[in-house]
């Protein structure tokens, strides 16, 4: 199962493993990470689950797609490694992910 | 408070589901228990009409949070029971079996009930379902496959999310809307038209001023016959005519009830050691002035997390705008704030080709709402500025070479 590893705005370290597949936000709700809201659950319609990928895998989490990027623009303190957690999916090939959160969704 | 003190929330969706977490993130150090009549934790229900109900998703992926979460936050969860009774003065609540258990503080999240039609001719038959939890999609999964039929009672977003859904298996698909327009409660004739074209592109016949006659079959349905004589054959009928507040349980124990459970601004009911959040409640919303029930995600997630602030001493007024959303087709509509009382929509983009744009709704000069179609940065923005009370210029609202930021100040 891979790792992800959630960075607090204050930087508090939380590392959660979780199955293949998941969403980077719905690991953290099934961990109880706090700092991200998803009040909409994980269809991109809320912006309240904003992250930053750290830089080192910034390229291997992809791009946001056209709607996600709109959503970004709005988003409290957005940075080029924005990423709504929802539309992050973790595989195998993101073991060891390493996010950091805002200081607050909205 | 001590820590043998016992909160007890009736009701276990998302408004639940946010109280319990929100009462340990309050720092509730007592006892907190859920009760639920279903048998799975709390499950997103937005995605029932979409992703569960074509088979996309497992009621597995469909949980807020898993069950180890509650067990983790020490939060006990009474599931596959029903709360039959409140009593306030010795404060116990009785389950179904009869157990009696004393509360320090009640919260009810007890959602709301589809509004039956029970005295159609034909309700009772194999077929006929509605739409709210689980458990109703599962039956609606029994009567649905590619090259079936099914007929939809009521074009609100339910019934018109459920039709996307169902076309979307290559189902042949009617919408029965009784009055002039779809979506009429809830949005500007605009966008009415606009949602009938996108389902008549898409192959879903939609007939307003329909007038249900009855619903034909022997065991199963076999048809929906109209009071013209028209007859639509039906493997499936969904009926999604709105909900009913679930405020039984608090009538019953003698709590202030008007169209809801009526709370104050930090989710508190008529009796002070009992809260009430979500679909259920009757509360006074700042932004619009004026007393609301609301049947969204967004509700019951904001009021359960006054409400545990309320729990815990803390008094924090609920004051959040509400927003929705409904995904048909490729359609992403997101709504911001209530449209009620508008007297003028001004169009950004073009309603009667292609599939994005914005309406905004305003009475006067205050902006009301946003229903954004595709327009996630429409959307946004409106947001923010109605909640921050910002005002915004229709005539650079209606013109798209002016950035949308700047048609707020």
């Amino acid at each position: 199962m891979p790792l992800v590893k959630f960075v607090s705005f204050t930087g508090e370290e939380t590392e959660v493993h979780v199955s293949a597949g998941t969403s980077v936000m719905q690991a953290a709700m099934d961990n109880g990470v706090s700092g991200i809201l998803a009040d909409c659950g994980g269809a991109c319609s809320c912006a309240t689950c904003h992250c930053y990928v750290d830089d080192a895998w910034a390229d291997k989490t992809g791009k946001p797609d056209e709607v996600e990027e709109q959503m970004l623009d709005f988003v409290m303190e957005v940075k080029p490694t924005s990423r709504l957690s929802c539309q992050i999916v973790v595989e195998e090939d993101l073991d060891g992910l390493v996010v950091h959160l805002p200081e607050s969704q909205i | 408070m001590s820590s043998d003190e016992h909160a007890i929330i009736i009701g276990a969706s998302h408004a639940g589901a946010q109280l319990a977490t929100s009462l340990r993130q309050s720092g509730w150090t007592g006892k907190i228990s859920m009760v639920g009549d279903e048998a799975i934790p709390p499950y997103h229900r937005p995605p029932l009409s979409k992703g569960y109900l074509n088979g996309d998703k497992h009621s597995d992926e469909l949980l807020i949070r898993p069950a180890a979460f509650y067990e983790k936050t020490d939060v006990d969860l009474l599931l596959g029971n029903r709360v039959t009774s409140i009593d306030r003065a010795s404060k116990t609540i009785t389950l179904h079996e009869g157990a009696t258990i004393p509360y320090s503080k009640l919260a009810l999240a007890t959602g709301a009930h589809v509004r039956k039609l029970e005295s159609l001719p034909g309700h009772g038959l194999g077929g006929v379902c509605y739409l709210r939890d689980l458990r109703d999609v599962d039956q609606i999964r029994c009567y649905i496959g590619t090259g079936k039929s099914a007929v939809i009672i009521g074009g609100g977003y339910i019934g018109l999310e459920t039709a996307a859904s169902m076309r979307k298996m290559g189902m042949n698909v009617t919408v029965l809307e009784a009055l002039p327009r779809v979506l009429a409660r809830v949005t500007a004739p605009e966008i009415s038209a606009f949602y009938s074209r996108v389902h008549a592109e898409e192959g879903v016949r939609i007939i307003t001023d329909a007038a249900v006659e009855g619903i034909e079959g022997d065991k199963d349905v076999r048809a929906v016959k109209l009071a013209d004589g028209t007859s639509i054959p039906a493997d499936v009928v969904v009926i999604g005519v709105g909900v009913i507040p679930a405020t039984e349980l608090a009538e019953a124990a003698g709590l202030d009830i008007d169209n809801g459970i009526v709370v104050d601004e930090f989710a508190r009911t008529s009796d002070p050691d009992i809260v009430a959040v979500g679909d259920c409640t009757n509360h006074y919303n700042p932004i619009y002035g004026r007393r609301l029930r609301l049947e969204s995600v967004q509700n019951a997630t904001d009021q359960a997390k006054v409400a545990a602030n309320t729990l815990c001493g803390k008094l924090e007024a609920y004051n959040a705008l509400p927003w929705f959303w409904s995904d048909q087709y490729d359609l992403k509509l997101q709504i911001a704030g209530l449209s009620q009382g508008f007297d003028r929509v001004v169009l950004r983009g073009d309603t009667e080709s292609g599939r994005s744009f914005a309406a905004f709704y305003f009475e006067g000069d205050k902006l009301l709402a946003v229903d954004a179609i595709n327009r996630p940065k429409e959307f946004m923005m409106a947001r923010r500025a109605l909640s921050s009370g910002q005002v915004a210029d229709p005539a650079k609202l209606a013109d798209e070479s002016v950035e949308i930021q700047q048609a707020f100040s």
